[in-house]
């Protein structure tokens, strides 16, 4: 195989605007977070679509496994009363 | 000279430096070194690109007679072009180019502060426009001269490799002609022999964090601004004017 040498990667969280939850938009390659943030605005935000940006090794980042999917997810699935689906929904509103 | 011809020529000064370092750029294209590197390297082409066609279509309309900004890019010849030395040296490698960028970005962005007070409301404009992208083309560029001056050995000798190759070329980026002659006087354009040190201490600076040196002696080769270019421009010009060139008025 071909040996790497794209540097390490990180995972880039965009804000749209300020208030606003930072929300991942992809990941990118960097030596350090100076040059992850620079690359992370050249790959996402030149097109106007964030305020400000965080940049996190991907390697920090705690994340569940495949396998574990059933466990983790799949139990509020039976269990419709925890969502407010039974609720009449006051006149013009869109969501509750 | 009068004042309106001189801002023509002006302007083509500028927009060539852009037209052509935008067109080096370019060539990196598909052959950045990471990926992310090369959508850096052609998004400040395309940055360089857009200026170009803004200095070129103020200057289409000065010129009038239905001369359009593809007109001027795109049909003048190799001395027609005012375009600095340093932006049509070739690329050479990673370094190379980043060392260019860095030299041509700090004199742009003094070049721009400087036009951003001008007299002409339109150069004032524009310089305003572009010096947004132009801060952030030097930042990128310092960055990596800085890391390559304290990467490895490798690097570092070829960072300084190219400082010294390129540093010849960087007394053409203030030449002055009777253009400027007519345009400091209106207050439009900017005395750039005062603009030469402070390029020199912004320079120094950086390359000074990078532990590179500057070259002390050299021999200074111009030309650039009295349409006097090294042998690579016209090869440039080929490729770049191919498409209008065969098929003339060609749009989409």
């Amino acid at each position: 195989m071909e040996q790497n040498n794209q540097l390490a990667q990180w995972e880039v969280f965009v804000q749209e605007k300020s208030g606003k939850p930072y929300e991942h938009a992809g990941s990118i390659h960097a030596s350090d977070k100076k040059m992850a943030l620079q690359n992370a605005r050249d790959i996402y935000t030149r097109r106007n679509e964030g305020r400000s940006l965080w940049v996190v090794p991907t390697d920090f980042i705690a994340a569940t496994d495949r396998d574990d999917e059933a466990e983790f997810f799949d139990p509020a699935e039976d269990k419709t009363y925890r969502t407010p689906n039974f609720y009449k929904m006051p006149k013009g509103s869109t969501n509750i | 000279m009068k004042t309106k011809e001189a801002i023509y020529a002006y302007c083509l000064r500028i927009a060539d430096n852009n037209m052509v370092l935008a067109q080096r750029l370019a060539e990196w294209c598909s052959r950045g070194p990471i990926l992310e590197e090369d959508l850096a390297l052609t998004n400040i082409s395309l940055d360089l690109l857009g200026q170009a066609e803004n200095f070129y279509g103020y200057a289409a309309a000065i010129k009038g007679n239905g001369v359009q900004a593809d007109d001027l890019a795109f049909l003048r010849t190799e001395r027609e072009y005012y375009n600095n030395l340093l932006v049509e040296q070739p690329n050479g490698d990673f370094a190379f180019t980043m060392m260019k960028q860095l030299l041509y970005a700090a004199f742009a962005k003094l070049l721009y502060e400087g036009l951003s007070t001008s007299n002409d409301a339109s150069f004032q404009s524009l310089a305003t426009k572009g010096l947004k992208e132009i801060k952030y083309h030097l930042r990128h560029s310092a960055d990596w001269i800085v890391r390559f001056g304290n990467g490895t050995e490798e690097s570092a000798s070829r960072a300084q490799f190219a400082l010294n190759e390129l540093w010849p070329y960087t007394d053409d980026l203030f030449e002055m002609n009777a253009v400027d002659a007519e345009l400091i006087g209106a207050g439009i354009s900017l005395n750039l022999m005062d603009m030469q040190a402070h390029w020199k201490q912004l320079i120094t600076e950086i390359v000074a964090d990078a532990n590179l040196h500057i070259p002390e002696t050299v021999n200074s080769i111009k030309g650039g601004c009295n349409g006097i270019h090294s042998e690579h421009l016209g090869h440039l010009l080929c490729e770049m004017q191919y498409l209008q060139r065969v098929h003339p008025g060609a749009s989409w």
